[in-house]
């Protein structure tokens, strides 16, 4: 069966069984690595990605709820080359150790910081909540999301993208 | 290995380029593991002059470093990347020694067909032995080109200096590294000595180098073995009994043949596993293929109950750790205790994943194991092979703290791998697999009794710990959860007591402070209720707990200052040094703090022989409910000579939080039937509420000094210092990890 998907943009349509999880979707039939799978039963985060904005447990969302929907992955906040200002504040703050959960944080806190542009830490905190970290890289990671809500706020004050 | 059977493609690639120092693979197996024994089956090489670091399994200096002709520099690691930056730091050193830029070097990492054996990545001893090697292998390459210089130039060698990849000349002439290689000019084996360079001369090490990791990990470039996409890879999954021990009576496969993708099922013995086109497919007919599964009853687990108690009466052997009669007056008050720590697991946040491949009666294997090398004999055995046709390459995983299910995983995918030649595949454990199969770290207890003399000082000290081995690791088959399953089960190797410097167990169980009398007794359990292996740190973790709770104790007893308490017992420098350090920066006093707020100190030496480190730390106990949160940590920690001092503070603010987290929360649950943590919300861990507002680590320049593992340094301070500070604040003291509200709330009454 055929579902329409639009993932970082692009609208594409996808020969997968519409209970699948979107997780499976993305990284099996479209090769995104973003998403992790962490534990599939909406425990720890990995594997968020975000729907119209909002930070969404992929492996626990049937793809056939996405249809006519806004996906967003890390693939389509940045590049390697050009990271996008959450990458690039990750990276500013050595925010990994192994880095399994470090998209899964990038989303949420992608999530939050475009609906609060002025999150502070406690709000980062409260938010980040449903994401485990197993290497204890947490004080990097609020530091780094703190530092990309001040980017994304000189960015807009100065008339650029979030 | 001799040259003629050099099978891989890259390598044949870089060997066909003319000119190229890549020849021949110095390949002894002969390794030394972390944990203190010898692997590899080779007959050790001839005794000569100890070499530095792991030059000493494997001395060739191309084994190390190539150039080639074009000027490309790989350097070897037998490590692995696990997340701890191993990567970057190695770059360093080469970087710094070879007098090159960072970025233009290759690092290959653990690969049983190209970089040397060097058993283990574990125990924080990737810089002290792979690090060492590398910077001697480094330094004695440089000179070699220098050397190579000279000759050509006709010119004495001091004249020259070696600088971005060339050797320049005093008029300025410039030779490039790629030009000054022939032939096998670095096939040579290293000097024990090696002219390095001195500290005032770096430009590399001894700085915060970015992790080269980095980018790749947040812009989703597939780097994880989780990520592998090979051309026709298949999807796997295995069906696990309800316990070990149990086998497979009977399962309907017919069902499951008839789901859309399914490629095979593979049944043998009680090893059971399905293959599908897609991953989610797997995933849903491992589903029905479980539920169909009838199997026998298995081994029955212990009572939970009394589990820990018990380890007290079970079968065990008794090994000395220490033991030193020193005379002195007899004690005048004695502290006794006894403490535990339950079965912890490893908990990477990704489950175990490897991907096999079967091609030309070689099987691939892709894992994120910390044993390349041991993991090949493992496999091989299983498989029936001899090793040469099994190839492990190891890939980034998620985290692993320790021997946690990758060896599992990577048996599981090879043995699958058999019955689908041709197609490579991709094996993820699920997240409940994970949480039941893995091996735990082991229950301890611990009983300590130490006694003050009239002028305040530790007279007498008995230990006595009770624990499993902690180190099951593959080497045998049999430690394999694969070739435990097969028809003709291969048996799990007994364990066996050793008392070894860096000590298992018994690691860190001698305290490092100077009393005159001292017993310390490891009774080792032969028999293993539930499967454990190494978990960061091993028995390091229950024994400072002990040891640092207890010293706790005495001062109070001895109307001491915690901190003054312990630099009374310490003669190293290096110790009081991060003691001192720790308390200055954290503001340490002994003022009283307002209600249900309190503040803890701790220490010691990691293995009695790695890093230094002591922290203080403050907390906060709710009295309603019973939640402690530490509010602010400050450490000291020396590690030697600093590779990268921003690798060192992301190490140890996340051993602090990990093992905050152990100590807090952390306790495997089963009942007689199986085990009953098998997620996050049966086995919590911290989250972003409860991590502390600030963690401060202080980095004693140490320049000159050998590297020392630093890794793991914090885990074993972390519990007695909330402990200490849970006692400042409430005036109980907790023996019993994990320090659970519920638990909390019982011992302060409210
Ligand atoms: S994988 Fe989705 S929440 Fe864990
Ligand atoms: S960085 Fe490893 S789990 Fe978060």
């Amino acid at each position: 069966m055929a579902v329409t998907l639009t993932v970082n943009g692009k609208t594409q349509q996808v020969d997968a069984d519409p209970e699948t999880p979107l997780l499976y979707v993305l990284r099996d039939h479209l090769e995104l690595n973003g998403a992790k799978y962490g534990c599939g039963i909406g425990q720890c985060g990995a594997c968020t990605v975000m729907v119209d904005g909002e930070a969404v447990l992929s492996c626990v969302t049937p793809v056939l709820l996405l249809e006519g929907r806004r996906v967003t992955t890390i693939e389509g906040l940045g590049t390697r080359e050009r990271p996008g200002p959450i990458q690039q504040a990750f990276i500013d703050e050595q925010a990994a150790q192994c880095g399994y959960c470090i998209p899964g944080m990038m989303m949420r806190a992608q999530a939050l910081l475009q609906a609060n542009p002025s999150a502070d830490e406690a709000a980062i905190r409260a938010a980040l909540e449903p994401n485990l970290c197993r290497c204890g890289t947490h004080m990097r990671i609020i530091k780094a999301v703190m530092r990309a809500g001040e980017a994304m706020r000189q960015n807009s004050r100065g008339g650029g993208a979030i | 290995m001799t040259r003629s059977d050099v099978k891989n493609p890259t390598r044949r690639g870089v060997l066909a380029a003319g000119g190229s120092l890549v020849v021949s693979f110095a390949m002894l197996s002969q390794a030394f593991s972390q944990e203190g024994e010898v692997q590899g089956t080779a007959p050790p090489a001839q005794p000569k002059p100890k070499l530095p670091g792991s030059l000493s399994g494997d001395p060739f200096l191309d084994a190390w470093i190539r150039i080639d002709a074009g000027g490309e520099i790989s350097v070897f690691t037998g490590k692995a990347e696990l997340g701890q930056g191993v990567k970057t730091a190695l770059i360093q050193i080469a970087a710094e020694e070879l007098e090159v830029d960072p970025a233009s070097i290759r690092l290959i990492t653990a690969d049983t067909d190209r970089t040397p054996d060097e058993g283990y990545t574990a125990g924080s001893q990737s810089i002290q032995n792979s690090g060492t090697a590398i910077r001697h292998a480094a330094a004695q390459v440089r000179e070699i080109l220098l050397a190579q210089a000279a000759a050509r130039w006709q010119v004495p060698a001091d004249q020259l200096r070696a600088e971005n990849g060339r050797v320049i000349r005093a008029d300025g002439q410039a030779l490039d590294y790629g030009s000054l290689v022939s032939a096998e000019i670095l096939h040579v084996e290293a000097a024990p000595q090696s002219r390095l360079k001195p500290r005032d001369r770096f430009r590399i090490m001894g700085k915060p180098m970015p992790r080269v990791d980095i980018p790749a990990k947040v812009t989703g470039t597939p780097i994880y073995v989780q990520d592998m996409r090979l051309p026709g890879m298949v999807h796997a999954r295995v069906v696990r009994p309800p316990r070990p021990g149990a086998t497979l009576m009977d399962v309907d496969t017919a069902t499951v043949e008839r789901m859309p993708g399914i490629v095979t099922i593979v049944r043998n013995g009680s090893f059971l596993a399905v293959v599908a086109e897609r991953e989610f497919q797997a995933i849903r007919a491992m589903r029905v293929l479980a539920s169909s599964a009838r199997w026998s009853e298995g081994a029955r687990l212990p009572s939970p109950d009394s589990l820990i108690q018990s380890l007290k009466t079970m079968p065990s052997e008794q090994g000395v750790v220490a033991e030193k009669k020193g005379g002195g007056a007899p004690g005048s008050r004695t502290f006794q205790a006894t403490f535990t720590r339950p079965y912890q697991i490893h908990g990477s946040i990704g489950p175990s994943c490897a991907v096999a491949h079967l091609e030309n009666g070689t099987t691939t294997v892709w894992s994120h194991t910390q044993g390349a090398y041991p993991d090949r004999a493992a496999i091989s055995e299983m498989l029936g092979i001899p090793p040469e046709q099994v190839r492990v390459i190891h890939v980034e995983g998620s985290g692993c703290y320790g021997h946690n299910g990758a060896d599992d995983a990577a048996a599981d995918a090879a043995l699958i791998a058999q019955a689908v030649p041709g197609r490579p595949v991709r094996l993820q454990w699920m997240r409940e697999q994970e949480h039941a199969w893995e091996p735990y770290g082991p229950a301890m207890l611990t009983e300590v009794r130490a006694s003050l003399d009239q002028t305040g000082k530790i007279v007498e000290w008995n230990y006595d710990l009770w624990s499993n081995t902690h180190t099951t690791r593959p080497g045998p088959a049999g430690s394999l959860i694969a070739a435990r399953s097969l028809p003709t089960p291969f048996e799990a190797p007994p364990a066996k007591l050793s008392i070894t410097p860096s000590g298992n167990g018994d690691r860190n169980a001698v305290p490092l402070y100077a009393i005159p009398n001292m017993r310390v007794i490891w009774h080792f359990l032969p028999e293993m209720p539930l499967r454990v292996s190494a978990l960061r740190a091993l028995g390091a973790y229950a024994n400072v707990f002990a040891i640092e709770s207890a010293m706790d104790e005495l001062a109070l007893m001895a109307d001491a200052d915690p901190v003054e308490f312990r630099l009374r017992h310490l003669e190293d420098p290096r110790a009081r040094a991060v003691i001192e350090s720790a308390a200055e920066g954290f503001g340490w006093s002994r003022d009283p703090l307002p209600e249900g707020r309190g503040r803890g100190f701790a220490f010691a030496r990691y293995k009695n022989l790695a890093a230094y480190l002591a922290m203080a730390l403050e907390l906060t106990v709710e009295r309603e409910s019973g939640r402690t949160r530490i509010t602010r940590v400050t450490a000291a920690i020396d590690s030697g000579e600093v590779v990268n001092p921003d690798g060192i503070r992301n190490q140890t603010e996340g051993g602090i939080i990990q093992s905050a987290s152990w100590t807090l929360y952390e306790a495997v649950t089963f009942e007689e039937t199986g085990i009953t943590s098998i997620d996050w919300a049966s086995y919590p861990i911290m989250r972003f509420g409860a991590v502390p507002d600030k963690i401060d680590v202080r980095i004693m320049d140490r320049p000159g000094q050998p590297f020392l593992g630093t890794g793991e340094a914090a885990q074993g301070p972390t519990p007695a210092a909330i402990a200490n500070a849970i006692r400042n604040a409430t005036g109980k003291r907790l023996y019993d990890i994990p320090f659970r509200a519920e638990k909390v709330k019982a011992a302060i009454g409210v």
